[in-house]
């Protein structure tokens, strides 16, 4: 086959990847917070649970996340379709990671920034929000970008479970072609662009978002 | 209807496989963090040159390994290099794979632990005229180590619990085998469950050790020779 014959079906690959990483993302960041928030401040056994929960999925790796939940939960009689089942294991797996960040940046905040927050009457739920929260975010924006690649990269295992993605495309198409070299080139080069765009929009980010920053001179 | 009917004869029955298993997975981790010192040692060292010649490839390099995902590496390396005439087994695929994959990782930590040596240490070197092998093996070296310890732990606990993906190669690791055990059975619920519960053990041990090393580590480093 010709390269202009492969590029096509690759692409159709890349293009269920996008939307898994896509469906993932916010599974992800929405567990990180709320996971690492809890860990924080929440009340002894909730935080106990977010505790558990972060170690769990920290401990153990992201393709057995995956097959359990694709393959015993069955077992459960909770019946997921291979799609579902990779949204909610790889959300769940860089969630946890998301949260140990979530937690570092709000630790990071100094410490006056609270006290300060106390002296002038804040209630705690407007402390984090208005206070600690805006401060910490912009130190979670680099990690978050390498988690979200991470996230990208940890979609290939998907292709495990029978999706169509890129890295399952590929395996078929040189399974079917046997030109395995140009293939598996083009899909890692595919991934590479991916990953270099990531990075590029979440440096975007970290500097569009610092612009406060700046101005304040809270940073050089 | 959720009930949970664990079957604790199948348990005993699949565990003494699953335990064997495990000493593929530990002996791939194993010999592939070795290679991934060793490749992430030179990639380091490489980056350092003053060559932009030499130091620019190595970046791009570096960088491409690590933004690919290790999956598509595997694959790669097992379905690509048999057309050059090398048909390598799953084993040495994987140690291969996870070797340069994390070596990748590790030259950049062990670039920041190289460059959070202070300058006046190189420059002591050079004043008493020692060679480059000399000031990287005896200064260097001994003193960036400490820094490098904690991140190099966490990366070689990162491989382990990558090695599941050597499954899709048909290495009989830990995975592999359950995942065996099961379709045999018709019953996943144990054997992966027992898996998961495993690699959860092994990686809070390595944990643990990684924090013990670190604790006791001297803190100006130890002679290499």
């Amino acid at each position: 086959m010709e390269l202009s014959e492969l590029t096509p079906i690759l692409l159709q690959g890349a293009w269920i990847t996008l939307k898994i990483l896509c469906l993932s993302l916010p599974v992800a960041g929405a567990l990180a917070f709320i996971a690492g928030l809890t860990r924080l401040f929440a009340p002894t056994p909730l935080r106990q649970m977010a505790r558990v929960y972060i170690e769990f999925f920290r401990g153990t790796s992201a393709l057995i996340q995956l097959y359990w939940i694709y393959f015993v939960l069955p077992f459960f009689g909770l019946n997921l379709d291979a799609m579902t089942a990779s949204v909610i294991a790889l959300g769940l797996n860089i969630g946890a990671y998301g949260a140990e960040v979530v937690r570092g940046s709000v630790l990071a905040v100094p410490k006056g920034q609270y006290e300060a927050a106390v002296a002038l009457n804040f209630t705690p739920w407007s402390r984090l929000w208005r206070i600690i929260l805006p401060q910490s975010l912009i130190n979670m924006i680099p990690p978050f970008g390498n988690l979200a690649i991470e996230l990208m990269k940890a979609t290939s295992l998907v292709s495990l479970i029978t999706i169509g993605d890129l890295t399952y495309k590929a395996k078929t198409l040189a399974d079917a072609t046997l030109q395995v070299g140009e293939i598996f080139g083009l899909v890692l080069l595919i991934y590479f662009v991916m990953a270099q765009a990531m990075a590029f929009l979440f440096r975007w980010l970290e500097a569009r978002l610092g612009r406060g920053l700046d101005r304040g001179g809270l940073r050089s | 209807m959720i009930e949970l009917d664990w079957d604790w004869d199948f348990t005993w029955e699949v565990l003494p496989d699953l335990l064997n298993a495990a000493q593929i997975t530990l002996l791939a981790t194993l010999l592939g963090s070795l290679l991934a010192i060793g490749v992430g040692l030179a990639l380091s060292l490489l980056r350092r040159s003053p060559s932009r010649w030499i130091s620019w490839p190595v970046y791009w390099v570096v960088e491409f390994v690590r933004s690919t995902p290790l999956l598509v590496q595997i694959f790669f390396l097992y379905y690509v290099m048999p057309e050059f005439g090398v048909s390598l087994s799953p084993m040495t695929t994987g140690v291969l794979a996870l070797g340069a994959h994390y070596g990748a990782y590790l030259s950049e930590v062990f670039r920041s632990g190289i460059d959070g040596v202070e300058k006046g240490q190189w420059e002591a070197a050079r004043a008493l005229n020692l060679s480059q092998f000399i000031t990287y093996r005896d200064i260097v070296l001994p003193q960036a180590l400490r820094a490098m310890i904690p991140a190099t732990g966490n990366y070689i606990i990162a491989m382990f619990k990558e090695t599941p993906q050597l499954s899709a190669i048909t290495l009989l690791e830990m995975l592999q085998t359950a995942k065996i055990l099961g379709s045999e059975n018709f019953r996943y619920l144990e054997p992966f469950t027992l898996v998961g519960l495993l690699y959860l053990a092994f990686s809070i041990v390595a944990a643990l050790g990684v924090h013990q090393i670190e604790r006791r580590f001297p803190k100006e480093g130890f002679s290499l020779r």
